[in-house]
C-alpha cells in the first residue's frame, strides 16, 4: 500500500509533561517498525519528532510525564477532550514519576533547596499521575516503558481490542527465564514479588535486585514483603529509600514506605531539618 | 509566528519542535539591529538537587539517569566518576573499556537520533523524519540502523537502551559473555561505513554562512578524543581539574532567564562537538579525519549549521573506537557492594553528546549525599545559542517571516539542546511584542 493512498489513516499524537523525554524517545526506538507506524497512523502532534501541528481531534494520544503546574492541569484536560483513547506512557505519568518526591516534603522545601529565588516558580507543590485529572484509557508502566509493550498497545487499539499486556509480577518472568532467585537467595532487597512484569526480569538476570522501575503490581502485598526482607538482614532505611524512587507515590510503595517510618528516614526530611539548621 | 517588517519585528515560536523538552525562542527586532534575544525554557522544574539529599551515594547513577531519557549513561558515569573520586576509588582498566564502550553506544544513538530525525530535516526543508522518508526511504532507513546500533550497544552492555540497569559505583553489576560483546562487531562495521555515508551526505548540505565566535570548552585527555574522563580545557588556554572547572563555571539565577545560565570567568562558552572537534579534532582515527577533509572541513568548525557535520564524523568516531574497544574486551569482575563509607567532597565529568557534563557531591560519613551539583551542558550552551539566534537574524533580515522563523529554529538545533537536561527549570511566560 502506498502512502498516497491511507488517507484516512487515524491521527497519532504525542504530549510531554514533566518527564525526562525517555517514554516517547521508546516510540522512536522502535527503529526497524517506525516508518511502519507512520504509516499506519498519521503523526498529528509530536513535538520531539516533528513541526507540523494538526489540529484536533486525536484518534489516540500518548501522554508521558506528571502533573506539576497549573498551566499543565488545563493542558491535560484540553488533551483529553481531544483525544479519542488517552493512553499515559512511564512511571511519572502513571504514577507521579520521581519528581513525586516533593509530596513527601514540605511545600516549597525542594525549590528553595535548588533555585536563589523560588518567587520566580510557578510550580505545584505536588506531582500527580494523569489519572488524578482525567479518566485514563490505559496506562503503560515503567521507568522507562518497553518499546515492545508500547507497540502492542497500538496495535490493540488500532485493532480496537484489549491490549496483552501482564498485570502480574516479575517474579513469574523470572521463573520463565530461568533466573536463579535473588529473594530467596538473600544476596539484594528485590522488589520483584511486588513490582509488576514487563522488563522481562531484566535486573535479576544481570544478579541486581528488582528496584521496581514498573511500579506496583496488581494485589501487591508490599508490607509483608519488606516485613520478610527485613527478617532477613536488610534494613528499614535502605528497604524505605528501596520504594521511594521512581514510583515513590504509588499507593502501595507510599504505604508501605510509611509503614517502614519513611517519613523519619528518607529524602525529604532529612534534607529539610538541615536547610532549617542552617 | 513573526510579525512586523524586515526592520522592526518580533520572531518568536513557542514550543521549538525537534528538541528534547519543552523550550520556546523570541527575538526583537528593531532598526534592523536584534535588541531582545531569548530561549525560554518552560519545561516544569524537577528538583533532581533536592531530591537527592539525604539519598545514598550508590542510588545517584540511577536517580540522575532520570534527567534525561536520552543520554542517561552520561548522567550514571558522571555520577559515577563523582562518587569513586569522593570514595577515592580507582576503577580497573577492564571497567574503564567497558564504560567507554557503553558510552559509545549512547554517542552513536543520540547523534543518529539527532541528525536523521531531528536536524537533517532542516536542511532538506521538510517538517520531520517522515516526510524525508518519503523522498528518501533508504536514507532514513541508514539513519535508523545507526541508531539501533547504538542501542544494541546500550543493551547489550547496560541490559536496555534507556535507563540502563547494569552501571553502579565501582563497575557494573554483572559482566556481558565476551561472545555477547563480540557479537557486536558485526553490526559495528556496518555502522561504520554508514556513518562515514552519513558524513558525506550532510557535507552536501546547503549551510547558512554564519560564523560564531565561540570559546570552546571541552575535555581532553592524554592521546585521545575524550569521552568519559579528561581534564577541562578550552580554545583560549584553560587547562584545569574538575575541581577548579567546577569552581571556575558559576550559574546564575536571573529573573527573566528560564534555566540557570552558566558562566566561566564570567564569559559565556561552548561545549559539545564543535568544541571537541576545535580541541580534540587532531586525536580522531585517520579514516574520521580523512572523512573530514573530503567534507571540507577544517581544524576547526566556527559555523554552527556545520555541527551536524562534525556530528556524522562523531559517530564515526564512536564506531571505530567501539571496534577498538570490543576487540580488547576482557569482562571485568563485576562490582561488589564496595562497603567503603567516608566523608568527602567528589567531582565527575564527562561528555555526553550534548556537551560537558559536571557533577559534584558532598557526602557525609554514613554515606549519604549532603550536598549536589549537576551542571548540564545545554545550560553551558544557553548563553551561546542566544548568542546564535542574534547572529543569524542579523544575518537574515532579507529572509521572510516564516523563513527566518524557521531558521531561528534550525539555529537552536545546531546545539541539540537536551532541555530536559537542563536540571534547573523555570516557568516562564512568553511575552508577545
Amino acid at each position: 500500500m502506498s502512502v498516497d493512498t491511507v488517507v484516512e489513516r487515524p491521527t497519532l499524537a504525542v504530549w510531554k509533561f514533566a518527564s525526562c523525554d525517555g517514554c516517547q524517545l521508546s516510540l522512536l526506538d522502535l527503529e526497524p517498525e517506525l516508518l511502519a507506524i507512520t504509516r499506519a497512523v498519521r503523526i498529528a502532534h509530536f513535538t520531539e519528532m516533528t513541526r507540523a501541528h494538526v489540529e484536533g481531534p486525536y484518534d489516540i494520544s500518548l501522554v508521558e510525564g506528571s502533573i506539576t503546574t497549573d498551566d499543565d492541569v488545563a493542558r491535560i484536560l484540553e488533551v483529553r477532550a481531544q483525544s479519542r483513547y488517552l493512553v499515559t506512557i512511564g512511571a511519572c505519568a502513571a504514577t507521579g514519576g520521581i519528581q513525586a518526591l516533593r509530596n513527601f516534603v514540605e511545600p516549597g522545601a525542594f525549590p528553595a533547596m535548588v533555585y536563589a529565588h523560588p518567587d520566580y516558580l510557578r510550580a505545584l507543590d505536588t506531582s500527580t499521575p494523569v489519572s488524578a485529572h482525567v479518566a485514563v484509557d490505559y496506562e503503560l508502566r515503567g521507568c522507562p516503558i518497553d518499546r515492545f509493550q508500547l507497540l502492542e498497545v497500538l496495535l490493540a487499539l488500532l485493532a480496537h481490542r484489549r491490549p496483552i499486556v501482564a498485570t502480574h509480577s516479575v517474579c513469574q518472568e523470572c521463573k520463565a527465564r530461568g533466573t536463579v532467585c535473588l529473594a530467596v537467595s538473600g544476596e539484594s532487597a528485590c522488589l520483584g514479588p511486588v513490582t509488576r512484569a514487563g522488563c522481562n526480569a531484566l535486573c535479576p538476570s544481570i544478579g541486581r535486585g528488582c528496584f521496581g522501575c514498573f511500579g506496583p503490581s496488581e494485589g501487591a502485598n508490599v508490607t509483608s514483603l519488606m516485613q520478610w526482607l527485613r527478617s532477613h538482614g536488610h534494613d528499614e532505611v535502605t528497604l524505605a529509600r528501596s520504594l521511594q524512587t521512581f514510583n515513590a507515590a504509588a499507593p502501595a510503595f507510599r504505604d508501605a514506605a510509611t509503614n517502614l517510618g519513611a517519613t523519619k528516614v528518607t529524602i525529604g526530611t532529612t534534607a529539610h531539618s538541615r536547610k532549617d539548621e542552617s | 509566528m513573526t510579525h512586523g517588517t524586515n526592520r522592526n519585528r518580533t520572531v518568536s515560536a513557542e514550543g521549538v519542535a525537534r528538541v528534547e523538552g519543552e523550550g520556546s525562542l523570541r527575538v526583537v527586532v528593531h532598526d534592523g539591529t536584534v535588541s531582545e534575544v531569548s530561549l525560554d525554557i518552560f519545561e516544569p522544574p524537577r528538583y533532581f538537587e533536592a531530591m537527592l539529599i539525604g539519598r545514598h551515594y550508590s542510588e545517584a547513577p540511577d536517580i540522575t539517569a532520570r534527567i534525561c531519557g536520552i543520554c542517561p549513561v552520561a548522567y550514571q558515569l558522571t555520577a559515577c566518576a563523582a562518587m569513586e573520586d569522593a570514595l577515592g576509588i580507582v576503577v580497573s582498566d577492564r571497567v574503564q573499556v567497558l564504560r567507554r564502550l557503553l558510552y559509545c553506544g549512547e554517542w552513536i544513538q543520540s547523534h543518529a537520533l539527532h541528525v536523521y530525525l531531528l536536524h537533517a530535516p532542516d536542511f532538506l526543508k521538510c517538517q520531520d523524519a517522515v516526510e524525508l522518508a518519503e523522498r528518501q526511504p533508504s536514507v532514513i532507513e541508514r539513519g535508523l540502523a545507526l541508531k539501533r546500533t547504538g542501542n544494541l550497544i546500550m543493551e547489550t552492555v547496560g541490559g536496555r537502551a534507556v535507563h540502563p540497569v547494569n552501571v553502579r559505583v565501582g563497575g557494573f553489576y554483572s559482566a556481558p559473555e565476551p561472545e555477547a560483546i563480540a557479537a557486536l562487531t558485526a553490526p559495528l562495521e556496518r555502522a561504520l561505513d554508514d556513518a562515514l555515508a552519513t558524513v558525506q551526505w550532510v557535507a552536501g548540505f546547503d549551510f547558512p554562512a554564519v560564523t560564531g565566535a565561540y570559546r570552546f570548552v571541552a575535555l581532553r585527555q592524554d592521546g585521545r578524543y575524550a569521552i568519559d574522563s579528561g581534564r577541562p580545557g578550552s580554545s583560549d588556554g584553560l587547562d584545569v581539574t574538575p575541581q577548579r572547572f567546577a569552581e571556575l563555571s558559576v550559574e546564575e539565577h536571573v529573573a527573566r532567564s528560564t534555566a540557570l545560565h552558566a558562566r566561566l570567568d564570567g564569559r559565556s562558552y561552548l561545549t559539545g562537538p564543535l568544541a571537541r572537534y576545535a580541541l580534540s579534532g587532531s586525536l580522531l582515527p585517520e579514516v574520521v579525519r580523512d572523512a573530514a577533509r573530503k567534507a571540507g572541513l577544517g581544524e576547526t568548525c566556527a559555523n554552527p549549521f556545520q555541527s551536524i557535520v562534525v556530528r556524522a564524523l562523531e559517530i564515526a568516531f564512536a564506531c571505530h573506537e567501539a571496534l577498538r574497544l570490543v576487540a580488547q574486551y576482557e569482562p571485568p569482575v563485576p562490582a561488589a557492594d564496595l562497603g567503603i563509607t567516608r566523608a568527602g567532597v567528589g567531582t565527575g565529568v564527562t561528555e555526553a553528546p550534548r556537551g560537558l557534563l559536571l557533577h559534584q557531591y558532598e557526602i557525609d560519613g554514613d554515606g549519604n549525599i549532603v550536598r549536589a551539583r549537576i551542571t548540564p551542558p545545554t545550560s553551558q550552551n544557553q548563553l551561546t545559542i542566544e548568542e546564535d539566534l542574534r547572529r543569524v537574524v542579523e544575518g537574515g533580515l532579507e529572509l521572510d517571516d516564516d523563513d527566518l522563523q524557521w531558521r531561528c529554529e534550525q539555529a537552536v538545533r545546531n546545539h541539540d539542546p537536551c532541555i530536559s537536561c537542563a536540571a534547573h527549570f523555570l516557568d516562564v511566560v512568553v511575552e508577545h511584542a
